[in-house]
């Protein structure tokens, strides 16, 4: 297991060895050069960070102890609240809203001495795989500038893996953190529905929602999960009980473990894809683990069930964007022409299709064909999981079905998008873990993410896999656009 | 419309059938779903968070206090108290800040409940399920009617305060029954604390579904859905206003649409508002932001023990201490029953809660017809500074009154400042020269009245009753209010011979 750049940073500032203001300075220093082309960031908290930074070093020097991520900079995904930095949801409706609150995970992260450096681009509210869908522009992938970072938190994911922060946050709706970091070659984690509070996530589809970490290690992710997590009393979905510890554990091993390897998760990737999760079977299996193949035939339903449910709750939770309290205002003579010619010019493409698909499945007459049809699934898919973690302690399968694509490539084709998520969807109806990690890479030096799942609250069991997992992976090339010397361990200013 | 009014649906042969929808907000210190205040009246846009106004990122949590109101108030009509759930009804409204409103649907915490009117006719209470109230419009320009307005300005206050909509089944059968149904309803609010039933400052609205069917029929016929039902009075209106339309429309052999009208309490009629072609489409589906409330046992037992005696096991405990019946159409004892003005008086009594000094004088040994009288007819005007009145102090006086130290109407002076300032009656009687007068020197007063009217003599002399008002003012007059109206006759009657 390999202590990852957060813990170092943190370590060596509550020591005092280096200031949180220098390590701050040094990664906006970073995104000043590398994000001009990379647009990892939508807005980038130059003057607050440091302050921010200034206030760690304060409580170092006052011998207090000012958090387990002291000093250590995040990429903070732009659908999350931060009071008077604006949160625009990479969306034309909120470009110049401020929010008046923190969220909870950032009141945390804060708590915790973190610096948020700056907010991330994502696809517009969340909806999208690839970031194109921001009214900002896409985000590169740092491998490759020509292809897609993925999404929709592809900001995050592409900031941490160019090093310009060492840990990030994301919000996975249906594989918006992992499949990001499968393309990126980062860690991303989804943790359990409820363990991490919503409160100021500005939601798209409230059932299925969740804030996880990204990094660079999986001990790091584990590190940043245990800050976030817990119960919040603001989100009564959040579960009243603590969340799984997670970074004592990291190095625990799989001695044991039966690992149940998903036929549906892999067997319509492409063969580089299939390859790196038989690898990663093949190296649980020497570290102990006992590897199952294993079917799960309702995860193939899926992806449908998703794209009819997400849409639905998105249609209500976008409804409030109406031009009269906040926001984009688009004058009319009268208040239903002003909210309709607002919405028009808010929104983008994607943002209005599937607020269209949601308002018909939930309309009269079609709920329950569409809707209602849905929800079904999704329980049967959640007692398929509960059954086959009967006999398993974990599931592997692929990520994403494919390596980072080139921009442009989906834009025109919704459904091949879609295809993107057809792994990792099944976590978010299902609300269990699971975590992406890096596995080496395909013919053309693209990262290839596997995915590790376990049942409810089971962060612990993914990350002992993931950690496996990522001290077997084969060595993955250096991005492209990257600042090398914060990515190659050298935290020292250069 | 006054062919309509002269001409009601029962004169036509036909009876209305009426559902109420009582909204009524509760007494909570906070909002449903988050911690800002709820009160009325405050500043515009003073009790407000990111929560209630909908801010992006926000999430409800359910008030407790609020969950617990609404089982008292199902428990009041006798409800089944069910784990329930919440949905988000959507449709666009500039009041309503996440352009949803977050209500229970087919999952209500309260069903199948009944409302008993004070003449013992039971009301099917269908439902009573939470929900958060909109904000409040204003149109501002243009006469401020919503059409011509140059803007609108918008008040969150009221947005996300708890509400429970009361359902009622059909089974009311006229305006005044519909009235009494509010009236009671209102006192159970009142009574249980769970509101405060204030119909004028928009606290307690009703919505009413009437229909009318060939009286006898036991058919349903097609209904209309009144809003904008501001007070007890234009409830009454609209009622009878809608039941002798539809049974002209009937009469007339078309078919009545069903829709949504509204009350024009200035045009005094209902006007259609939209069809049911043209009903909104809501779009109900499971708040995903809310979990199931399911109130466990001990919860339920707590409020149900904690809840206080109902205005009509109060009303029973006035009758029986007037030596009347329990309930209506129970044996009673002849020699003493309730008349219908006392049964007015006990209605009183019972809706402003005044019930304790009535039995408190009572117990006391003041006559009950005495101090419910008092009580109903004059402590009543304020009611606020009728709860707090010092027991023995109202006892004293009822007492004086009982042993004619003091007349009727000297009494209700002291009562008023009884209620004003306090004090104690005696002492207030003598101040202000409150003597009752005796026999004698009434007599005397009486004398010299009659004498100096001599026609109106002539005329009470020869029959003319009604004179005897006449001469009891000029009586008063005279002995500055201290005669008593009902010795003043009998003196009269005795000069007549
Ligand atoms: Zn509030």
């Amino acid at each position: 297991m390999t202590s990852g750049p957060a813990s170092l940073l943190s370590a060596q500032v509550r020591a005092g060895e280096r200031s949180a203001v220098e390590v701050v300075e040094r990664h906006l220093d970073a995104v000043a050069r590398i994000d001009p082309e990379l647009h990892a960031f939508v807005t980038v908290l130059n003057d607050g960070a440091v302050a921010a930074a200034a206030a760690v070093d304060t409580v170092v020097a006052a011998g207090r102890d000012p958090g387990p991520l002291a000093g250590v900079p995040v990429a903070v995904k732009d659908n999350m609240c931060t009071r008077g930095v604006r949160t625009t949801c990479s969306s034309r409706i909120l470009e110049h809203w401020h929010p008046p609150y923190d969220a909870t995970v950032v009141e945390r992260l804060t708590a915790a001495g973190a610096v948020v450096i700056g907010k991330t681009n994502l696809d517009e509210f969340a909806m999208g795989s690839s970031t194109e869908n921001s009214a900002f522009g896409p985000t590169r992938n740092p491998h490759d500038p020509s292809r897609v970072p993925g999404g929709s938190s592809g900001g995050s994911a592409a900031a941490v893996a160019a090093g310009l922060a060492p840990i990030g946050l994301g919000s996975d709706t249906g594989g918006s953190i992992r499949q990001p970091a499968a393309l990126c070659g980062v860690v991303g984690m989804k943790p359990t529905y409820g363990t991490v509070s919503r409160y100021g996530l500005v939601a798209f589809a409230s059932s299925l929602d969740q804030i996880g970490p990204f990094a660079r290690t999986v001990s790091d992710a584990a590190l940043l999960f245990d800050v976030i997590g817990g119960h919040d009393p603001m989100d009564s979905t959040s579960l009243d009980r603590p969340a799984p510890r997670t970074a004592t554990v990291v190095g625990d091993g799989v001695d044991g473990c039966r690992v149940g390897v998903v036929r549906e998760l892999y067997e319509d990737a492409e063969p580089a894809v299939r390859a790196a999760v038989s690898a990663a079977a093949e190296a649980l299996a020497g570290a102990g683990a006992v590897i199952e193949e294993c079917s799960i035939p309702e995860v193939r339903h899926a992806l449908p069930a998703y794209y009819l449910l997400a849409p639905a709750e998105a249609s209500s939770n976008l409804a409030r964007y109406d031009g009269v309290r906040y926001g984009l205002r688009v004058d009319a003579p009268d208040v239903e022409s002003m909210n309709a010619a607002t919405r028009a010019a808010g929104f983008g493409a994607e943002v209005t299709r599937r607020v269209m698909l949601g308002t018909y499945a939930l309309s009269a007459g079609y709920y329950d064909a569409y809707y209602g049809q849905a929800q079904k699934v999704r329980t049967l898919i959640i007692d398929a999981f509960r059954r086959t973690y009967e006999q398993v302690d974990a599931l592997l399968g692929a990520t994403t079905p494919t390596t980072a694509f080139a921009i442009g490539d989906r834009v025109q084709d919704p459904w091949a998008m879609y295809l993107s998520d057809v792994f990792s969807v099944p976590s978010n109806l299902s609300g269990d873990p699971a975590i992406s990690v890096p596995f080496g890479s395909d013919d053309a030096g693209l990262p290839i993410g596997v995915q590790v799942l376990a049942p409810a609250l089971g962060e612990p069991m993914v990350v002992r896999v993931g950690a496996v997992l990522e001290a077997a992976a084969p060595p993955l090339g250096q991005p492209r656009l990257a600042d090398r010397a914060l990515l190659g361990g050298s935290s020292e200013p250069s | 419309m006054t062919a309509r009014e002269s001409q009601p649906a029962t004169a036509r042969g036909y009876e209305p059938v009426i559902g109420l929808e009582v909204h009524c907000e509760l007494r909570t210190e906070t909002k449903l779903f988050c911690g800002c205040r709820n009160a009325f009246g405050d500043e515009p846009n003073t009790n407000v968070c990111p929560v209630c106004l909908g801010l992006p990122g926000s999430l409800p949590v359910l008030n407790s206090k609020a969950v617990e109101l609404a089982m008292r108030i199902g428990l009041a009509l006798h409800c089944e108290i069910r784990p329930s759930t919440f949905h988000r009804k959507n449709y666009f409204y500039p009041d309503m800040p996440k352009d949803y409103q977050i209500s229970q649907y087919d999952e209500p915490i309260n069903v199948g409940g009944f409302l008993e009117l004070p003449d013992g006719y039971r009301v099917g209470v269908v439902r009573a399920h939470l929900e958060e109230d909109t904000g409040k419009t204003t149109h501002v320009g243009g006469g401020g009617r919503i059409h011509d307005a140059e803007y609108a300005l918008v008040d969150y206050n009221r947005a996300g305060v708890p509400l429970v909509e009361i359902v009622s089944a059909p089974d009311l059968r006229s305006a005044a029954q519909a009235r009494t149904y509010v009236a009671e309803l209102r006192s159970i609010l009142v009574a249980t604390d769970a509101s405060d039933g204030r119909m004028e400052e928009g606290s307690m609205r009703v919505d009413a579904n009437v229909s009318v069917r060939a009286a006898g029929s036991a058919d349903l016929g097609t209904r209309c859905e009144i809003k904008n039902l501001n007070s007890l009075r234009s409830l009454v209106r609209a009622i009878d206003y809608e039941a002798a339309r539809q049974a002209e429309v009937l009469e007339s052999g078309e078919a009545v649409v069903q829709q949504t009208r509204h009350w024009d309490e200035k045009e005094s009629r209902t006007v259609a508002l939209r069809s049911k072609e043209e009903a909104f489409d809501y779009r109900y589906f499971p708040e995903p932001d809310l979990v199931p409330v399911a109130p466990d046992p001990q919860w339920q037992t707590d409020v149900a023990s904690a809840l206080p005696p109902l205005p009509a096991e109060r009303r029973a405990r006035l009758r029986q201490l007037l030596g009347a019946p329990a309930a209506p159409g129970a044996p009673w004892d002849p020699g003493a029953p309730p008349t219908a003005a006392q049964e007015d008086q006990i209605a009183t009594v019972v809706e402003h809660g005044l019930d304790e000094l009535v039995t408190s004088a009572a117990e006391d040994g003041v006559a009950p017809s005495l101090a419910l009288a008092r009580t109903a007819n004059e402590a009543s005007a304020d009611p606020h500074r009728a709860r707090g009145l010092d027991r023995r102090a109202y006892v004293s006086l009822l007492e004086m009154e009982e042993r004619g130290q003091v007349t009727a109407t000297q009494a209700k002076a002291v009562l008023a400042e009884l209620l004003e300032r306090g004090g104690d009656p005696v002492d207030i009687a003598r101040r202000r020269g409150f003597e009752a007068l005796g026999a004698d020197s009434l007599a005397g007063a009486v004398a010299v009245v009659v004498g100096a009217h001599p026609n109106e003599w002539e005329r009470y002399r020869h029959g003319e009753d009604k004179l005897a008002q006449f001469f009891i003012g000029q009586v008063m007059k005279v002995t500055k209010g201290k005669a008593d109206g009902k010795t003043v006759v009998a003196e009269l009657q005795r000069l007549r011979g």
